[in-house]
């Protein structure tokens, strides 16, 4: 078996607990319009390596996870390819390093349940909170990383909720407040992390020649994501 | 043997022989907190430190030199006592009779005295003109005994930075030594070693031996005259505190004094500090506040010393750098740590007065330093870019635990061994001469063995290596050579004599050599191999140029494939070196290490196989080449770890600038994360790390308006500097490196 990598970040801070290598998978199924890794979502991009292969290079990081480091897979959607994630994921938890799992959520397949089993935390990106922008704007319904969140609950898996704040689309104070309710629901999630919509992916987009949709819409002020931080 | 300014410590054999670790592991007690029982700055401090801010802008507007003394030559006692703010000092002494005035030290070469002063728009004296027209200097007898060859491989810059026109530094004294016995002890013990000298069959080296420690025993006598003329009696030991901080800094002056080395390393002080201030304390004599006092004061006399330098100089070695090194933290061989209070009293003076890059903080890091210390250090990485990182559990088992670090990345145990500093040789130079039979197409200068250009249309790895192998054999050899010349002409006619005279005399030597152009030469040796590299010819049939087609591997992204060409360079390199004798039998090591001198190495080189253009920078030290990661920072790590400290015992330089958004989300992570790296890098038998966690941009705001950042403090290259200070390429060359940041 193999997966779909379209690249890595040997040094990842911001994707999950501690120090972390991060491995971005290739391939997803919605279509975002702040997406800043466009070059991740076709299915058939990217490298292929074998589960062993992945391994062997998050080893090579090993000394700098230090207690609460590890390995994040993110993509694209990496449950595009649960086998492989379930897969790596075991050959870690054999080694002893933390796992890690960015997600939008999926529908709950019998390959995506296993591959949670080998999660030791799941940052789950809850794009809007209403279903109309959900179908809108990332092109599904929310049930589906609700029912995602159920299930992460039912399993207790560790969870962070993740919203990139996009200003006219879900910078409101209602939203957030909405987001804080989704985690009360949920004693598996224990922390909101609330990203600043950025256009440094700008270039990306150009390199691929396809347009970037939310390109024409504003970043958020530091002033915005304090005020919307301190809500929860 | 005893003293009542030793009461209250416990005895050992330190009292009996001069051995300063012995007392040190007797009596230092070890901290494992945290930095909450710091004190901050008290007001007199922050008196004083407003008065030299001043004079700091005062020389910053000045060009850089505030003042020449041209007619009194440097020397301990030849200028009047020079103070601050005299009855505000705690610790005092001066390098010449006011503060930031500096001196001439012609002893290394009368030229290099001459041109600097006229640099700055004076002129030397005809008093020290006249002084020095019959006397030989450093810089004379080495240019009356260089080969013709040795002449042109300076010239074509395959060598360079060779201290043969100024000291050669990187001599570290043991001023604890004055502290701990005073000089009259030490001089008796230096003379028991010269009686012994001449009790066997004198030699050519007795000789040399015996005229040595006649001179170090004149300097120490000095060294007494000059803390008189300061209102001290350093003849017996120190009693308390600020007299323990006084006399080692009366010796570390006395050493700068006589001496304007590149490099006027510190050594381990604070630690042996912090015993008097333990003593202190305990008696009631001192208080945390007056204990950060003394430091601070201390500290401040480390950030006004300075050395006057030409602009050619200030190439190789920006920043007008000191090298004041001080070695912090480690772990003992008998599982204590080497952590005290004062060991972040010291790093605390980057909060008490403001960050800089003197003293040169040097974090002795090992995986069992205790967790507060760990976390201080990171912050203060975090908050000041003023420190770096070694690796105390590579070095401890070769140096045991009371070494430091001279200049910016040499370990030596204090006061038992020295090095001979020898710069570096330009790799990625002798690759183009060796593609080119021995003609150095830059300089048009023919080095090396003859032989007919390589007429390959694209070149072969192992054609390549098997020549490069020739050209080495014969670039180390000479390379050795020279630096024998250089190193008897030194000891010949400017020995460090107060400096040694603070070292056992049955010194060990090194002698220190170096490279610079590591990653160019990895990456150009990786696409002849991977890639196909045309070597493009000028009319007189030399290759100036390459065209590489194809990919290839490139150092930093934690690829063995081309990571394993450099950790193999660095061995032939030693091994080859090993193959020439030393003068005094010292032993061979090598660094990686390139100060600033990385530009104008650069500059000096031509295109390489590697893509690098004609005349850009090399990366410094063991840097991957600018830009050149493609997996993130980590993967840039694991690459320069590689590199085998065996091979290059005088150390292996990495220069590591991230952004603080990609080194975490909020500040505690930030230093949680930077601990983690730290760990982690260090796990994998690395040596050495420079943090800088900084954004470009300040960078480019500090490079168009320099005066809106006069306190702007980077780590370049095993050292710190003002920013500011730099020249406008080197701060371009800094601002053009690769900057591990969040997407």
């Amino acid at each position: 078996m193999t997966g779909r990598i379209s690249s890595f970040q040997s040094l990842g801070t911001l994707d999950g607990p501690g120090v972390r290598f991060v491995a971005f998978l290739q391939g997803c199924d919605l279509a975002c319009g702040c997406c800043h890794n466009p070059e991740t979502r076709g299915l058939t991009g990217g490298q292929e390596f074998t589960p062993a292969e992945l391994l062997e290079r998050v080893k090579r990081f090993k000394e700098y996870f230090g207690d609460t480091g590890g390995l994040t897979l993110s993509g694209g959607e990496p449950l595009l390819q649960p086998e492989f994630v379930a897969e790596v994921f075991a050959l870690c938890k054999n080694e002893g390093i933390n796992t890690c799992l960015d997600t939008a959520g999926v529908p709950l397949t019998e390959s995506v349940r296993a591959a949670l089993e080998v999660t030791d935390r799941v940052l789950l990106d809850i794009k809007y909170t209403n279903d109309e922008d959900y179908i809108k704007y990332a092109g599904c319904s929310i049930s589906r990383p609700l029912e995602f969140l159920e299930y992460l609950k039912e399993r207790e898996i560790p969870v962070t909720l993740r919203q990139v704040i996009i200003p006219t689309l879900n910078d409101s104070r209602e939203n957030v407040l909405r987001l804080a309710a989704i985690r009360d629901e949920h004693k598996n999630v224990d922390k909101i992390e609330l990203l600043p919509f950025k256009k440094l992916c700008a270039t990306k987009y150009e390199a691929l020649g396809i347009k970037f949709p939310f390109g024409h819409l504003p970043t958020p002020t530091a002033e915005t994501m304090a005020e919307l931080s301190a809500l929860l | 043997m005893t003293h009542e300014n030793w009461a209250g410590f416990v005895g050992g054999a330190w009292q009996d022989a001069i051995d300063v670790r012995d007392f040190i592991q007797k009596n230092y007690k070890e901290y494992k907190g945290d930095h909450s029982f710091l004190a901050g700055p008290t007001q007199r401090t922050r008196h004083l430190m407003g008065k030299l801010e001043k004079l700091f802008a005062l020389e910053r507007e000045y060009g850089g030199v505030l003042d020449i003394d041209t007619v009194t030559v440097s020397s301990l006692v030849s200028y009047a006592p020079g103070y601050i703010d005299k009855d505000n000092e705690l610790i005092v002494g001066m390098q010449t009779n006011r503060p930031l005035k500096r001196g001439v030290n012609p002893f290394g070469g009368i030229r290099m005295a001459r041109s600097a002063c006229e640099a700055y728009g004076y002129k030397l004296s005809d008093k020290v003109e006249e002084e020095f027209k019959f006397r030989t200097t450093h810089n004379d007898g080495v240019f009356r005994a260089y080969t013709e060859e040795m002449r042109k491989a300076r010239k074509s810059h395959v060598i360079t930075g060779l201290p043969d026109g100024y000291g050669r530094g990187r001599i570290i004294g043991d001023y604890r030594r004055v502290a701990l016995y005073g000089v009259d002890r030490l001089i008796a013990a230096k003379k028991a070693d010269k009686a012994a000298v001449g009790a066997g069959n004198i030699n050519m080296e007795q000789v040399r031996l015996s005229e040595e420690l006649f001179q170090q025993i004149t300097f120490l006598n000095l060294m007494k005259e000059m803390a008189k003329m300061y209102g001290y009696d350093i003849s017996g030991p120190a009693k308390d505190t600020r007299e323990a901080i006084q006399w080692t800094y009366f010796a570390y002056l006395a050493a700068i004094k006589e001496q304007n080395g590149a490099a006027m390393s510190l050594g381990r002080v604070s630690t042996f500090f912090d015993i008097y201030i333990e003593r202190d304390i305990a008696a009631g004599t001192l208080t945390e506040e007056g204990a950060q006092e003394l430091i601070d004061d201390f500290v401040m006399k480390l950030r006004i010393a300075r050395h006057l330098r030409t602009p050619e100089y200030n190439e190789l070695f920006g920043g007008d750098p000191m090298w004041i090194t001080e070695a912090v933290g480690g772990m003992g061989e008998d599982g204590r740590t080497l952590v005290t209070k004062s060991s972040f009293r010291i790093l605390n003076t980057l909060y008490t007065l403001g960050s800089s890059p003197e003293p040169n903080l040097t974090i002795l890091w090992s995986k069992a330093l205790p967790e507060g210390f760990k976390k201080y250090c990171a912050k203060v990485s975090v908050d000041t870019d003023s420190i770096q990182y070694e690796n105390d559990d590579l070095m401890r088992p070769l140096y045991g635990d009371d070494y430091a670090i001279a200049c910016c990345v040499s370990a030596m145990k204090v006061g038992k061994q020295m090095q001979f500093f020898g710069a570096r040789c330009n790799l990625a130079k002798l690759l183009l001469i060796t593609l080119n039979g021995g003609f150095d197409a830059d300089s048009d200068i023919a080095i090396g063995p003859e032989m007919p250009v390589m007429d390959d249309e694209i070149l072969d790895y192992d054609k390549v290596m098997a020549r490069f192998d020739t050209y080495l054999e014969w670039l180390c050899n000479l390379y050795v050579n020279t630096m024998n010349v250089i190193h008897y002409m030194h000891d010949k006619y400017a020995y460090e004599k107060t400096q040694m005279a603070l070292h056992d005399t049955d010194v060990h030597r090194f002698m220190a050599f170096g490279v610079a152009g590591m990653s160019v030469i990895a990456d150009s040796l990786s696409a002849i191999k991977y890639a196909k590299v045309r070597p493009i010819r000028n009319e007189a049939g030399y290759i100036v140029d390459f065209k590489t087609e194809g990919e290839f591997p490139k150092y930093g992204n934690d690829d063995d494939r081309v990571d394993l060409i450099a950790r193999d360079m660095a061995h032939r390199v030693i091994t080859e070196l090993r193959k020439t004798p030393t003068y005094r039998d010292a032993e061979h090591t090598l660094s990686v290490l390139t100060i600033t001198s990385n530009v104008s190495y650069g500059k000096n080189t031509g295109a390489t196989p590697d893509g690098r253009p004609a005349k850009a920078a090399f990366a410094p030290g063991a840097n991957p080449m600018h830009n050149r990661e493609e997996n993130g920072a980590l993967a840039s790590l694991n690459s320069v770890a590689k590199i085998s400290y065996d091979d290059c015992r005088d150390g292996i330089s990495n220069t590591f600038s991230i952004t603080p958004q990609a080194l975490g989300r909020d500040y505690d992570e930030r230093v949680n994360n930077l601990t983690a790296i730290l760990d982690g890098y260090f796990a994998k038998s690395a040596h050495h790390i420079n943090v800088n966690v900084l954004n470009r941009e300040t960078l480019i705001k500090a490079y168009e308006d320099p005066t809106a950042y006069p306190n702007l403090t980077i780590r370049v290259s095993g050292y710190a500097v003002n920013f500011h200070k730099l020249s406008r390429e080197q701060q371009k060359e800094v601002i053009s490196r690769t900057f591990h940041e969040s997407i």
